[in-house]
């Protein structure tokens, strides 16, 4: 279809193409709404395809890879030396993300979903001008805002002259001799990992007393013992206070945060990896002029059905808020589409899990032991090392486990934990027991398969019921 | 000891009723599901059912006092009951029933070499029976423990799920529940009135009460709730009918006692007057003809009483003042900028008035539609709440049964209703007197009975003309809808 700057007038128009914004979309017309999508990029699948989840777990699985070429020498299996070829590594991270992309544009033509490229501002509860190689002014009957998220720099640090941001480090443009990923979440250790398995030296510093603050400290220890091999430095309670470029790369200052006595050394490093945090990109759309609120840190304010205090117009993703997951924009997309198509339709998820692609890998989802403490909520705890799974002990993995967290008077699941290998699939059942109430004996008699690592979760139900078989 | 019976939320978010009846007394002894109370909401008079077998202890309100949920209504004492059957041969089995037989066979079911689990158990249904006392089975601060699927369904069917007591295995609340919890509150109530009726007739029987008191109670305890501000509190009592030939009794239904307060109120609050007029259809059927193949195709029915809607209208618009509210305290009449139009259907039941929404925005197809879909869901009972708030001004239509006139009740707090008779063909004299001659005319009379507080003999017949000169002539009423 050909846009001139001719008005367009749609049912739903929804701004963004990442997760939230076409999974809103593309659910908006299987309704039999008349949708367009509005995508700043000339392709689709925003931040998760083109520049987070995508590319960072392809390239994390040549970090594995690596990783499982080294462990299998003292299992009587020796490699080379591993040769890596920069060019063919990022274009097969390329097709990578081509294929899915392209996969995308199929599906809005499947569905007669029009898509217009360029920026979109509001001039009103009921109209958008996009601004991209032509103008469109679009009006509308029901908008979702779906615009995502961005990386934030950190002052005095700005991204750019040899400071990247997890889009630059994505790219994969170099591997350094040396790297500082400052920020201990999962994109700084996922990124960390996967420059260290290619042969950078990284130091890490993160401000608070642990890596992976969210998440319960038990579920952290075996990672944080691994990147004590991993990694050249792991810097806690740790800022950065300066930085200067030198003829060596940056040259980086340290400043303690924290109950830390001295700050680390300074070091220089050859790139520096910001990886502290991500904001709103709620900015210059005109927001104002629609009548959409936001918080005080920017992002859109919704209600359960994702209505933000403009009537008509709704928002899903990043943008409305924390935890910033693809598959939770997922799921508000869905429903944002359902509640344009007038059906009762609302976000009530109990369960939104993450996930660190880390080696091992860490998910959990629910309640954490941490916010129970916080909370001052009495809970039962029971988990399962995995040295007692078969299945881990014969993959060489026996470092990780399972754990749930349970109501103590009805035994209800109220978040899981895991970690280790295949955490990723594992975390899912999680979900789906705090999705529909069930208690740890309906985990303890499903029947799991023997031996698989899916198996820690029944067991670690049947230390609630105090009789675990391999216990 | 004493456990407290509070007022749960009767459905619908409401927050407080009017104790219209109270049905015990201090020492009575009550079981499961016996009706306790009376109360009205404003939306409608619910029976409360006891929770529990036992004795009151304490009955904790007054008639006509109003109460708030969460509000305690009497105190009783739990008989202990499951586990102990043969001790009490009648009340035995639905004691064990109240608290719960899943939990209770689980234990029983189980093997006997599970000890721990079993004690686990145990303090679970005690958890549980405690929890049934109340009618909510969730605290405000946890999820209730229901599927995302059954989540979904609750919202559509518009229930609060904090009030479904779940049926599902550790207390979870299945779809089922919920369906049945959208429906029950009339089938529940209905059964229960049926057993309290039989068990009076019982007792009168058993202990030879005199024929005469029990019409009394009974008569006084079916009494319509009478609105404030009226003079006579309670009609006077029934004579012994007995004495002139048998007689037969059977309690009113939910829908019928429904209708006589209901309609008792009204005609003690509205000082009613009937306004009537006869309008000629003639072109307006002639139309109607042509086009209801065309309507059927698009599956509705093009029937008189779409068209007579439209033109109600029509003149609603013109003349805002029919379709408010007076606002007694206030000293204010509230006027309505939305036409939600009721419209009464005989149901086996009895009478019931479901609300068409926003008739001004609809087309005569879109009405054409809506409207059988929305009367064959009433008359299978499938109406719910929603269907039947929100209307500002009603249309009756006995005329497809016979009749030349009659007097509607104006269905409060609305002020006016519109009635329509039996249209008929009819020879009507044209011209004037010098020349004139006889013509076949279809006609149709129409009533409009008002609320004389709210307006004038004088505004119902401009109301009246509207309303007539619209369908007189097909073209104004196309030009208005």
């Amino acid at each position: 279809m050909v846009m001139g700057d001719v008005p367009l007038d749609t049912e739903v128009v929804v701004v963004g193409a990442g997760p939230g914004g076409y999974a809103a979309a593309f659910h908006a017309a299987d309704l039999g709404l008349e949708v367009t999508l509005v995508s700043e990029e000339e392709r689709l699948g925003g931040t998760c395809l083109l520049r987070g989840c995508i590319p960072s777990k392809t390239l994390l699985s040549l970090a594995d890879l690596l990783h499982s070429a080294r462990e299998a020498a003292a299992k009587g299996i020796r490699f080379g030396e591993p040769e890596l070829d920069l060019e063919q590594i990022r274009d097969w991270k390329g097709k990578a993300v081509d294929r899915l992309t392209g996969g995308l544009d199929r599906l809005a033509e499947d569905r007669s979903v029009r898509v217009v490229r360029g920026r979109a501002r509001f001039a009103g509860p009921r109209e958008l001008h996009v601004h991209g190689e032509e103008e469109v002014e679009v009006t509308f009957e029901h908008a979702i805002l779906a615009v995502g998220s961005r990386p934030v720099p950190l002052p005095p640090m700005e991204f750019g002259e040899g400071v990247w941001s997890s889009a630059d480090a994505l790219e994969l443009p170099e591997i350094p001799d040396s790297l500082l990923v400052v920020g201990g979440g999962y994109v700084g250790l996922e990124l960390g990992c996967v420059y260290a398995s290619l042969g950078s030296q990284v130091t890490l510093a993160e401000m608070e007393d642990r890596l992976l603050p969210a998440a319960d400290s038990d579920l952290v220890k075996p990672l944080a013992q691994r990147t004590e091999d991993l990694f050249q430095a792991v810097h806690l309670e740790a800022s950065v206070e300066g930085m200067e470029e030198t003829e060596e790369g940056l040259r980086v200052s340290f400043a303690t945060a924290g109950g830390r006595d001295e700050p680390p050394e300074d070091g220089t490093f050859r790139r520096v990896l910001l990886a502290v945090g991500r904001k709103p990109d709620t900015r210059e759309l005109g927001l104002d002029d629609a009548g959409v609120e936001l918080d005080e840190d920017g992002f859109v304010v919704v209600d359960a059905e994702r209505r933000t205090t403009a009537d008509t117009i709704l928002a899903v993703g990043d943008a409305t808020g924390e935890p910033l997951l693809a598959h939770k924009a997922i799921q508000e997309g869905r429903v944002a589409a359902e509640v344009v198509a007038g059906e009762p339709a609302a976000f009530d998820a109990r369960a939104v899990p993450a996930v660190v692609y880390t080696d091992p890998e860490i998910a959990w989802c629910g309640l954490t032991e941490r916010e129970a403490e916080e909370e001052g909520r009495e809970v039962r705890v029971v988990r399962f090392p995995w040295q007692a799974s078969g299945r881990a002990v014969s993959m060489g993995e026996g470092e990780g486990f399972t754990k749930l967290i349970l109501d103590p008077d009805t035994e209800r699941v109220l978040g899981m934990g895991v970690t280790g290998p295949q955490a990723e699939a594992l975390i899912a059942e999680g979900a789906l027991a705090m999705e529909m109430g069930a208690v740890a004996r309906d985990l303890a008699f499903t029947i799991h398969p023997h031996p698989t690592l899916s198996e820690t979760v029944q067991e670690a139900a049947e230390q609630a019921l105090d009789r675990a078989t391999h216990v | 000891m004493a456990k407290e019976f509070r007022l749960q939320d009767p459905g619908e978010g409401v927050h407080e009723a009017e104790i219209v009846e109270i049905d015990v007394a201090a020492g009575d002894q009550v079981e499961d599901g016996d009706v306790v109370f009376v109360v009205e909401t404003d939306k409608a008079a619910v029976e409360i059912p006891a929770p529990f077998t036992g004795t009151v202890e304490e009955v904790r309100v007054e008639e006509d006092e109003l109460v708030e949920v969460g509000d305690v209504l009497l105190t009783y004492t739990e008989e202990k009951a499951g586990g102990k059957e043969g001790e009490q041969p009648t009340g035995g089995e639905e004691g064990a029933e109240a608290e719960g037989p899943e939990e209770r066979e689980g234990e029983e079911e189980r093997g006997e070499d599970e000890e721990e689990a079993r004690e686990e158990e145990e303090e679970e249904g005690e958890e549980e029976e405690r929890k049934a006392g109340r009618a909510a089975a969730v605290p405000d601060d946890t999820p209730v423990p229901a599927s995302p699927a059954t989540r979904r369904l609750a919202r559509e069917l518009d229930v609060d799920l904090r009030q479904v007591p779940g049926s599902g295995p550790e207390g979870r609340v299945t779809s089922a529940d919920v369906r049945d919890f959208a429906q029950e509150g009339p089938a529940e109530a209905e059964e229960a009135e049926e057993e309290a009726a039989v068990r009076k007739e019982e007792e009168g029987e058993r202990e030879g009460a005199p024929e005469e008191t029990r019409a009394r109670e009974e008569t006084g305890e079916e009494a319509p709730a009478l609105p404030f501000r009226t003079l006579v509190k309670k009609p006077p009592t029934l004579p012994d009918f007995s004495r002139w030939g048998p007689v037969r009794r059977e309690p009113l239904r939910r829908i019928r006692r429904s209708v006589a307060r209901r309609m008792t109120m009204a005609w003690w609050e509205v000082p009613h007057v009937t306004h009537q007029e006869v309008a000629d259809i003639t072109k307006l059927e002639r139309f109607r003809k042509e086009h209801e193949g065309a309507v059927e195709e698009g599956g509705g029915q093009l029937t008189l009483t779409v068209l007579v809607l439209k033109a109600a209208v029509a003149s609603l618009k013109e003349h805002p003042r029919f379709n408010a509210s007076l606002d007694v305290d206030a000293e204010e009449l509230v006027l309505k900028d939305y036409y939600n139009l009721g419209l009464a259907v005989d149901t086996p039941e009895g009478l019931v008035v479901p609300v068409i929404r926003d008739v001004d925005g609809k087309s005569l197809a879109e009405l054409s539609r809506e409207i059988p879909r929305l009367v064959s869901r009433v008359r299978e009972g499938e109406a719910t709440q929603e269907d039947l708030q929100g209307g500002t001004f009603t249309l009756t239509n006995p005329g497809p049964l016979g009749g030349t006139s009659f007097t509607p009740i104006v269905r409060h707090p609305e002020v006016a209703i519109l009635g329509m008779a039996a249209a008929r063909m009819e020879p009507v004299m044209v011209g004037d007197l010098v020349e004139w001659e006889i013509e076949a005319r279809l006609r149709l009379p129409l009533v409009l009975a008002f609320d004389h507080r709210v307006n004038d003999g004088a505004d119902a017949a401009r109301f009246m003309n509207t309303v007539v000169e619209t369908l007189n002539d097909i073209d104004s009423l196309l030009l208005k809808i």
